[in-house]
């Protein structure tokens, strides 16, 4: 789903200096390796902290404003829980339903296990039509598989239509929200942008001025491309239909306007029935944007039928598993798959609000991203990003589908530091990356702390001495230092005062 | 109030640090070392709210291949009351009229707010002191950026969020910060003596027994 984009947020107007996180005119290479030096250069950032704190509260106020009644969101959202769980326990099931249903209504299917697989398709399809041109609404799962770059290496052009997108396709950059790609732009970086690269467009700050000559510059491409390219929201095992969510219109462009139209997502929107469409649309814009309804929904069932006079002649769907089927194949972590993308868990995040969405350095950033990430490109190189959260539960708790984030978190992080022979509970089969962030010395640490402290008598020995040797305290306590004093014990355990309370009653 | 207190002289720790850094197997050795600690049919109070949670709502789960283990810690879990709801609910806490004027900010730990239900209850107790007036810092609902092992992995993260939790309870112009969970308040007292900042956090234990303290003195 895209937003509208003509939010004003507050924060300061002054033009960020090139090189600050989220800094213009740069091709910013994401790697989850980098969290811990990305999200060090952005707590410093005030700019971006400023700019990040308003919009998210802004979110939070509008989403705020449809659950007041916390009794009626908590109806709604298990009604959402129960479509999706409903439909990922059948989930072979649908997806075989969906292939058929499409099939019967002419739309082709493809099936990609990995980001290489599904670019390959688009080639395929584009060389096969010699397009040049694709235009493209906006697709998270495009943004996972890399379809822009990958076709540019091709000589074909994938043109972003979603306003934010294109945004900051123009400008090198990458989406830092799922929902609002360019919540890290202010008005004055757009107005630079597209100075710069749309010809004949003037250094304008208003927010209207700029978003009609985006829309001009988008308008005249549509009719170009021979090819359409969107996401989806929901695709409906029943009937066969795409569903789409969005605000700009540039979605239906896209799948109605050129001669051949390419869907893609990830496996796991399938839901069973139309009807469950109902609750999920009822969550996902008030959940999302605050929106109570978004300007367009798009039902798509098939391409052009004969008499019918647009729509595209020729349609595909490009289903993209990468990953998610290690995240289905285990129980404990099949919740994670019951994600709509409405991105409130993001907008809550305290942790989401002062690094920004790039920090992550992956296609999905916040707290959902840190539970899917590890699936789609291993526990290894995202080992920061299930640490990265207090575990404060703001997510799960506006979460429209119920997703148990921090449980998820806990459990990655046992996942990372336990190979299958060390797990309390092992999973059927190892994870990507299953173990690999085991650290000896993490390890041993827990298991000094567990002996300590599963033994009353060497725990009552340790509380007896700590008091007594707080002057051996070390001022340095590694990152607890940082902005804190070092923990001392207190000059007087508990265990010490209750034992002189007891002797002064005997 | 009439209550005698027991303290079991073995217990140790919840097992909450070793469980949410992921090494959950430890955590159920600590706590399994403790079942045997509470035998009596006497409700449980735990000072710590998030501590209270890891009882309440962990501790069963990490017995699920145990009946007999699993038996005793939901026996706990049941029995788990949090500091405050007990001073609250149970005792009816009440101070007579006339305690000296104080503003009060109150930091409520996040798994506590969600898992124990603290934030009604702790601002009730507040209500319960006659002279107290509650002050609402800006985003209160917002985590101080403590989160055990997090405050250490993240410390830059752990810090903004800390530094922003304080300037706004700062801008409130408290007397007090009362928090009645006791991470929380390593943190933000760590952080205000590294600030230079005077104001400490005060256990709402504590709290509340400075006040009855005053309430006696001024009737005595």
């Amino acid at each position: 789903m895209n937003a509208p984009v003509v939010i004003e947020r507050p924060g300061p107007a002054t033009p960020k200096t090139a090189g600050a996180p989220g800094g213009a005119h740069r091709e910013v290479h994401a790697r989850p390796e980098d969290f811990k030096q990305r999200s060090h250069e952005s707590v410093n950032d005030p700019h971006l902290r400023s700019s990040f704190r308003g919009a998210m509260d802004f979110l939070i106020e509008r989403r705020a404003v449809h659950f007041s009644d916390l009794v009626a969101f908590e109806t709604l959202r298990k009604l959402g829980e129960q479509v999706r769980q409903h439909a990922l326990s059948k989930l072979p099931e649908l997806l075989d339903q969906l292939e058929a249903k499409l099939t019967e209504l002419g739309v082709h299917v493809h099936w990609a296990e990995t980001p290489e697989d599904a670019n390959r398709i688009f080639l395929d399809i584009a060389q096969r039509h010699e397009a040049k041109l694709m235009v493209k609404g906006k697709s998270m799962v495009s943004e996972e598989i890399e379809l822009n770059h990958v076709m540019a290496d091709h000589g074909i052009e994938c043109l972003e239509t979603d306003m934010g997108e294109y945004i900051l396709q123009l400008d090198g950059d990458r989406p830092s929200h799922i929902i609002m790609p360019a919540i890290h732009k202010t008005k004055q970086d757009v107005a630079e942008i597209f100075h710069e690269h749309i010809a004949g467009a003037p250094l304008t700050d208003d927010v209207n001025e700029l978003i009609g000559i985006g829309r001009k510059a988008l308008r005249e491409k549509f009719g170009a491309a021979k090819i359409g390219v969107s996401g989806v929201n929901f695709m409906v095992a029943e009937t066969g239909s795409i569903v789409l969510v969005e605000n700009e219109g540039n979605g239906r462009l896209c799948t109605s306007v050129p001669d051949v139209h390419i869907a893609i997502t990830g496996l796991e929107k399938v839901i069973d029935k139309l009807e469950h469409v109902v609750p999920l649309y009822a969550l996902l814009p008030k959940s999302a944007t605050g929106q109570a309804v978004t300007t367009y929904l798009n039902v798509i069932t098939g391409p052009r039928r004969e008499g019918e006079r647009d729509g595209p002649r020729e349609m595909h769907l490009v289903l993209l598993d990468n990953g998610r089927t290690q995240a289905y194949r285990e129980e404990r972590f099949r919740a994670t798959l019951q994600c709509i993308r409405c991105g409130a868990c993001m907008n809550h995040c305290p942790v989401y609000t002062r690094v920004g969405g790039l920090s992550y350095g992956t296609t999905y950033p916040g707290p959902i991203g840190s539970i899917i990430s590890p699936h789609l490109v291993g526990l290894k190189s995202t080992r920061d990003l299930p640490t990265a959260s207090s575990l404060c539960g703001a997510c799960g708790e506006v979460c429209p589908v119920k997703i148990p984030i921090p449980e998820m978190l806990m459990k990655l992080r046992e996942a990372g530091r336990h190979s299958i022979t060390q797990s309390m509970t092992p999973p059927t089969q190892a994870l990507v990356g299953q173990g690999e962030v085991r650290a000896i010395s993490e390890a041993m640490a827990w298991r000094g702390w567990r002996v300590l402290y599963s033994h009353a008598f060497l725990y009552r020995l340790f509380a007896w001495f700590a008091p007594r040797l707080r002057w051996l305290t070390p001022a340095w306590q590694g990152g607890w230092t940082k902005s804190r004093t070092p923990l001392k014990p207190a000059p007087k355990s508990l265990r010490d005062m209750m034992a002189d309370r007891d002797k002064r009653r005997r | 109030m009439g209550v005698t207190v027991h303290f079991p002289r073995n217990q140790t720790c919840c097992g909450q640090p070793a469980y949410t850094t992921g090494f959950p197997e430890e955590a159920r050795k600590v706590a399994a070392a403790q079942l045997d600690l509470f035998p009596e049919d006497w409700p449980i109070i735990v000072p710590s709210g998030s501590c209270g949670g890891m009882l309440k709502h962990h501790w069963p789960k990490l017995f699920k291949d145990d009946a007999v283990l699993q038996a005793k810690a939901d026996s706990l879990a049941e029995r788990t009351v949090e500091f405050t709801d007990y001073v609250v609910n149970v005792l009816g806490l009440q101070l007579p009229a006339g305690g000296k004027p104080t503003k009060v900010a109150l930091h409520t730990s996040c798994s506590a707010r969600r898992e124990m239900g603290t934030l009604d209850i702790g601002r009730a107790a507040l209500g319960r002191l006659p002279g107290v007036e509650l002050v609402i810092h800006d985003h209160e609902s917002e985590c101080c950026g403590f989160g055990g092992t997090f405050s250490v992995k993240h410390p830059d993260i752990s810090s903004a969020m800390a530094s922003d939790k304080l300037e706004s309870i700062r801008k409130t112009g408290c007397d007090a910060l009362v928090s009645a969970d006791c991470g929380c308040l390593l943190n933000l007292n760590g952080s205000l003596a590294k600030r230079r900042d005077t104001l400490r956090g005060e256990h709402i234990a504590t709290f509340i027994r400075s006040r009855m303290d005053a309430s006696t003195e001024g009737t005595a």
